[in-house]
Order: structure tokens, then C-alpha cells, then sequence
């Protein structure tokens, strides 16, 4: 792993981005790494374009400015691509993950001349199979972990286990479905 | 010995107020410190602490609501932003002058306008003159060890003076970093039980509170007011010597960050002090005497001894998140450069504006002031009284 990876994440109010963030700043914690999770605030509410940020070393993390050359930038939502310079930075060697439907070639042209490596991951499919309901955070976590290769994916699922084990233990068929949700997503990412 | 955890500089306080347990907390939601009283709720709710809530309608009236608890004789403590500390502002006066040793943490956000939620010490900077103690953290680790010292300091018989423990607003107040949390039993040990002298509540001894002060009798109070601040510095120094020897952590007036060699120095308060480390780091790989003094305590103004500690650099950029409409600096500005000429300091210095409303000040930023250092140094200060950093032209 690199000395520090920085990661840039773009939603809407309201789709989990900034709970995406936290998650994995806490599931690296939990793997002995340094973290920083942190949103970016403006005028919040449901549907407008918010960003968050995660950094995970394996030093301590004194810089509290925002994220503007990123190794990773992750997209929970693709009609975001119109609005937002999603790959603005993002550093050599670097990765951008979607959330879409379609290829990656699709999207290219949306991606302001971006030449780096971009995967993508249809997050709602993954959603629908295994939850039942559309909360794009859970796969999006699974992929960009795999994507990042900040630990390996079976720890990562032992990790998530037994985290959500503890926050749902009222609502075991919950955990099933989150489990599910997070397995898939390793395997749909692409 | 601590516990690593992570959580975000909220949690942190909430963690540290469950800790000490306080009697009353008299609060009033306001972005972004409203998480602190849901999370005390949430306890309460869960019989973690026996906290007394008062859900008010206003800051004014949590301030008052925390001024009579604690003149009733219970620990208190409540929380604020922004706009809400300026709602207090009548009251924040009187809990000083009558000598109430209760505690706020401030989560430090830019007063209206333009309407803002983000991070500047425009807030607590503007109440820097209404007698409370006011202490600011880099991190989240530092408001927690601000918090768990602050009524050991406010309390002390030679202090009886109200507490602000201040952290930037989202910046730490909503970021999850790396902690070291203590174990509950040395730190209720350290805090200890709350045993005022004097308190309304007390039987057999008759009080007034907040009476009348004729001309003959005013200034003297206001005098030994002033006392009890300058008193301060030696409570503040013992307690976190005392904090030290518990947790391994050590805190004092200011952090200097390789200061000590240092030719061109920058002086800060709160999280951009993380972020110059940084750039204070990179520096010294390329050879610059680059060093930082971080600002933890400002009041008491520990002015004499930051000018001791700046003594020696050739240049000093003094760093105010926050616009005094002075036209003579900001607040940290104004107060540091008089100091140093107290202190017959030689270093040219200027003072900089920067991060209002949450702007955001990165490492480049800060190497872009040290470049700004070296050429004043070489030949003085060309610049107006005091300049803004980032500003969009």
C-alpha cells in the first residue's frame, strides 16, 4: 500500500455518499490504519451534488485541507458526469469508480479526456438482487476497497461482518442482505 | 494508557462530556454543534450519565438556564456555534463577572453575513473580551484533552472563571480521524467531584448573585477579575502537567513545531496548524528553517511568552481565521504584534487573513506564505497592515 491514499467521493444529498466515506475510513481503522473521513459542506438538502473525503495512511494524518489530487475519485451517481469535473486531479496511476449501468467506453466521453484506468459498477442491480432496495453505498464500499487494494477483500468482509453484526444485532436479516450486497459487488465490479 | 478509537471531533466531546458526567446541560441545536446535545440526549437516554437536560428556546436563555445552574452549585456545561454564541453575548458577561465556573464547547463557525455555516473563529474571537478562558484545538484528540482538563482549570479556587473549549466547525467538528480515548476511572478520578465554596443551594449561608455594583466597589471587581485571569496561566500549566503524567500527553500555553531553529515562523490557531506541519515538514526536506507556533491558549493571552518563542526567527506571519474590521489586523494579529514589541522582538512581521466562512487553506497555501516570509526577511515588510490569503480577485 502507498504511504497515503486519498479518495474523493461525489453524490447527492441524501444518496449515503458522505456515510460511504465514514464507513470506510472506519473499516480501515479497523485494520490498523490511520484515517480521515471527513464531508464537505454547503447548502444541504436531497438531490444536490455534496462531496466527501477519505484519507488512509499508515502515519498519522495532520492535513485538514480538502482532497483536490485524489488516487481515487468514486461516483455514486452518473448524472453527476454532467454537472461535476469528476476526474479533475485524480493522480497518476489513479482510478475512477462509477456507478452506472453502462461500459465504461460509454462514459468516456463524459470524463473530460480522462486517460486513466475507470471501472464501473451497477450498483442498483447489485441493490435490487440482494437488498431489495436501492442504497448505493453498500456495493460502492465493497468496490472501492477492491479497487483501492487497501486490504484484502476476505478481511474486508470479516471486518464489515462483524461491524454490522453489532449495529443490526435486533435485525439479523438486515446483516444477510448487506453481506450479499457487499459479496456481489466484489464480483460486479468491473 | 488510551484506547485508539476514530471518531469525529463531535463524538470526541460527547465522549469526554460522558466522562465527566456534568449536572445540568442547558443547550439550544445550532449547526455545527447541534450533534453534541443529541448525542448527550442519547446518553441520558441510555443512563450513561445522570446529566440534567434543559431543552431551552434560545442561547440566550441556555446561557442564563447554565449561569443559575451553576450558581446553584452544579457542574454545567453547554455548546454553541456561531450565531448562537452571539445570542449568548449579554450573559456571557455576567456568568464571568459573578464568577461561575461553568464550561461550553465551542464549535467554531463564521457569524451571519453573508449566512455561512462553515468554519472561523469569528464567533468565539468576538467574546474574546467577556472574561471567559478560551482554549482551541487543532484536532479532535485536543478538544477531548481540552475538555477533560477545562473544569480543573475553570474551578480552581484562584480561577472561578467560565471555560471556552473551542474546535473548528466540520473541519474537526465532522471529520472522523484517529483517537486515543482514556479509560473512565483516572479521568472521573482526574476531573473530580465538584465542591464549590459558595453557591446559592448552600444551607445556612445566605448569598446574592448578579447584584448592583456602585462606583465605589465595580472597578475593584472587574479588577480582581482580571486577576483571576492572570492566576489562570499557572492553573492552566499545573493541569495539564498533572493531565500529562496520566495520559502521556502534553499540552502547554502553545505547541511550537520545530520552532526552536527556526528562521521563518508562522503562528495559527486550530486545524490549519495540521496542515502547516505538513508544510513546515516538506520545508525542512528543501533546507527552509520553517516552524510553526500553534496557539492553544488565548485566553489568558500568553503574550510575553509567544514572543519569548519568536524571539529568534528573522520573519513571522501571524494567521487570524477571522476579520476584525479593525483595519489594524485580525485578533491574533493585533494582540501577538503588540507583545513582540513589548518584547523588543526583531522579526519583521506581517498578518494574514485566511479560511473565512471555511475557506479552505492547503499545504501549497502555507508554502506560499514561507516564500512571502523569506523575501520580507530580506527586505522588510512591504505590505499593507495586514493582507488576505486566497482571496479570489
Amino acid at each position: 500500500m502507498n504511504e497515503l491514499i486519498e479518495i474523493r467521493w461525489h453524490g447527492r444529498g441524501g444518496q449515503g455518499a458522505k456515510t460511504a466515506a465514514l464507513l470506510l475510513a472506519d473499516v480501515a481503522f479497523k485494520i490498523g490504519k490511520h484515517v480521515q473521513g471527513f464531508p464537505e459542506y454547503g447548502p444541504e438538502r436531497m438531490g444536490a451534488p455534496i462531496t466527501a473525503y477519505d484519507r488512509i495512511s499508515d502515519n498519522q494524518i495532520r492535513v485538514h485541507s480538502n482532497i483536490y489530487e485524489p488516487n481515487f475519485v468514486v461516483v455514486v451517481d452518473e448524472t453527476l458526469l454532467h454537472s461535476v469535473d469528476v476526474t479533475k486531479g485524480i493522480k497518476q496511476g489513479g482510478a475512477i469508480l462509477i456507478n452506472t449501468e453502462r461500459k465504461s467506453e460509454e462514459l468516456m466521453p463524459y470524463l473530460n479526456g480522462y486517460k486513466g484506468r475507470v471501472y464501473t459498477i451497477n450498483a442498483r442491480e447489485v441493490c435490487m438482487k440482494t437488498l431489495g432496495k436501492y442504497f448505493p453505498n453498500t456495493p460502492m464500499l465493497a468496490a472501492i476497497v477492491k479497487i483501492t487494494g487497501m486490504m484484502d477483500t476476505e478481511q474486508f468482509l470479516n471486518e464489515m461482518e462483524n461491524s454490522l453484526k453489532h449495529k443490526f444485532a435486533k435485525k439479523p436479516e438486515v446483516l444477510d442482505g448487506n453481506m450479499k450486497a457487499l459479496k456481489l459487488a466484489l464480483e460486479e465490479v468491473h | 494508557m488510551g484506547v485508539k478509537n476514530r471518531m469525529s471531533g463531535n463524538e470526541a466531546v460527547a465522549h469526554a462530556i460522558r466522562q465527566i458526567n456534568p449536572d445540568v446541560m442547558p443547550a439550544f441545536p445550532i449547526t455545527p454543534s447541534t450533534e453534541i446535545p443529541q448525542f448527550v440526549s442519547n446518553m441520558i437516554a441510555n443512563g450513561e450519565v445522570d446529566t440534567e437536560f434543559i431543552p431551552v428556546e434560545s442561547e440566550h436563555s441556555a446561557m442564563s438556564a447554565a449561569m443559575g445552574s451553576e450558581a446553584a452549585g452544579a457542574r454545567t456545561i453547554t455548546a454553541t456555534s456561531s450565531c448562537g454564541l452571539a445570542l449568548m453575548w449579554e450573559v456571557l458577561y455576567v456568568a464571568a463577572s459573578s464568577r461561575l465556573p461553568l464550561t461550553m464547547t465551542v464549535v467554531n463557525r463564521g457569524l451571519t453575513g453573508p449566512l455561512n455555516i462553515n468554519a472561523e473563529h469569528s464567533d468565539s474571537m468576538g467574546a474574546r473580551d467577556s472574561g471567559w478562558l478560551q482554549i482551541y484545538a487543532e484536532n479532535n484528540q485536543e478538544v477531548y484533552d481540552n475538555l477533560l482538563q477545562a473544569y480543573r482549570i475553570a474551578e480552581h479556587k484562584d480561577v472561578l472563571l467560565p471555560i471556552m473549549i473551542c474546535q473548528d466547525g466540520f473541519i474537526t467538528s465532522h471529520a472522523v480521524e484517529n483517537i486515543e480515548l482514556e479509560e473512565d476511572e483516572p479521568i472521573k478520578a482526574f476531573v473530580g467531584k465538584y465542591e464549590p465554596e459558595h453557591y446559592l443551594l448552600k444551607a445556612g449561608e445566605t448569598m446574592a448573585m448578579g447584584p448592583y455594583a456602585t462606583s465605589p466597589y465595580c472597578m475593584e471587581a472587574k479588577r480582581a477579575q482580571a486577576q483571576a485571569m492572570m492566576n489562570a496561566k499557572k492553573v492552566i500549566l499545573d493541569v495539564a502537567e498533572e493531565y500529562a503524567a496520566i495520559t502521556g500527553r502534553k499540552y502547554g500555553f502553545f505547541e511550537e513545531y520545530r520552532l526552536k531553529d527556526a528562521a521563518f515562523a508562522l503562528v495559527a490557531i486550530g486545524s490549519a496548524c495540521g496542515t502547516i506541519k505538513d508544510a513546515v515538514d516538506d520545508l525542512r526536506k528543501h533546507g527552509v528553517k520553517a516552524g510553526l507556533l500553534k496557539v492553544r491558549v488565548f485566553r489568558p493571552f500568553p503574550g510575553e511568552e509567544m514572543a519569548r518563542a519568536l524571539s529568534h526567527v528573522k520573519a513571522v506571519a501571524i494567521m487570524d481565521r477571522c476579520e476584525s474590521y479593525s483595519c489594524n489586523g485580525g485578533p491574533l494579529g493585533s494582540e501577538l504584534m503588540a507583545a513582540m514589541y513589548r518584547n523588543k522582538n526583531k522579526a519583521e512581521a506581517i498578518n494574514i487573513v485566511y479560511g473565512l466562512s471555511g475557506r479552505d487553506i492547503t499545504v501549497n497555501d502555507v508554502k506560499d506564505v514561507f516564500e512571502r516570509l523569506k523575501t520580507i526577511a530580506q527586505e522588510g515588510v512591504k505590505d499593507t497592515q495586514y493582507t488576505y490569503l486566497g482571496l479570489r480577485e
